[in-house]
């Protein structure tokens, strides 16, 4: 499968998550359409990393290039599980304050 | 066209059509549950590359711990839906139309970049997706950012249980 057609996808659900970020209104919709960023992201890093290995393995048949790509995927995942639990903490926080999730009310933090 | 194509494509439209589904449903549950579906065939496209141990992780992660998350704060803010905020017409066609153009440009970039051409991708062979050869880079080159990582997790739990507790 050529890397021309893994780009495609990644950058197409890429671009979706920058639409959502834009058009919508409630935050947690916000928050998810961030989440689907970070995904394309990593499904890109694993395409990279299977490119460079199968490149690596006409070489020398027991290499390790891309394993590197595959535990940066794996730490994405891990701060992005902790950047969740925050980030709702706050978003529940808002709520509790302004009873609205819309994130036109964050306005308000300027003054 | 073989069967390694077919379900690139498959997974491919699975995940699109899931993500544009995310952004028109008007219940948040509902995108929710789109949005794991996403999840899914991000997975699916993982097990398609033999990266297993992230496609597993990726499941138990994404879609077991953090949409159940989502879903558990949705359900406790009792959002109803047609109480929701709406961005005027003109602002949604605008953040539209910045995305497209966003995608073109990409696309366009991609496509013109010569160092892309010809370079394919291992599917369903290779071993270094596998859990064996991962623990041990794990564990040996990678064992300061693991631990490390702990802490993180630490912290945004003690951070997590301030905030909500105010």
């Amino acid at each position: 499968m050529p890397i021309e057609y893994y780009i495609f996808l990644c950058l197409t659900l890429f671009s979706i998550g920058v639409i959502g970020v834009l058009t919508r209104r409630n935050a947690i919709i916000v928050f998810m359409c961030i989440e689907l960023m970070l995904n394309a992201v990593n499904l890109l890093l694993v395409a990279f990393s299977k490119m460079n290995y199968g490149a690596a393995l006409a070489m020398s048949p027991n290499t390790t290039a891309g394993i590197d790509a595959q535990l940066f995927v794996f730490f994405i995942m891990v701060v992005a599980a902790a950047e969740v639990s925050i980030g709702l903490a706050i978003i529940v926080m808002m709520y509790r304050n302004t009873h609205s999730i819309d994130i036109n009310f964050l306005n308000r933090l300027k003054n | 066209m073989n069967t390694l194509e077919i379900l690139f494509y498959t997974l491919s439209a699975f995940a699109i059509i899931s993500a544009i589904m995310v952004l028109i449903s008007k219940n948040p549950i509902h995108s929710v549950l789109w949005l794991i579906l996403v999840f899914f065939a991000i997975s699916g496209h993982y097990i398609l590359l033999n990266a297993q141990f992230l496609a597993i992780v990726n499941i138990i992660v994404y879609a077991g711990a953090i949409m159940v998350l989502f879903l558990f704060v949705i359900m406790l803010m009792n959002v109803k839906k047609d109480k929701e905020p709406q961005k005027q017409l003109l602002v949604k066609l605008i953040g539209v139309i910045a995305g497209g153009s966003f995608l073109t440009l990409l696309l366009a970039l991609v496509k013109q970049n010569t160092s892309f051409q010809g370079r394919d991708v291992l599917l369903k062979e290779g071993s270094i997706g596998l859990i064996h050869p991962l623990g041990q880079a794990l564990f040996t080159d990678y064992v300061v950012p693991f631990e490390i990582s702990s802490v993180l997790f630490l912290s945004a739990m003690v951070g997590a249980v301030i905030i909500g507790k105010k």
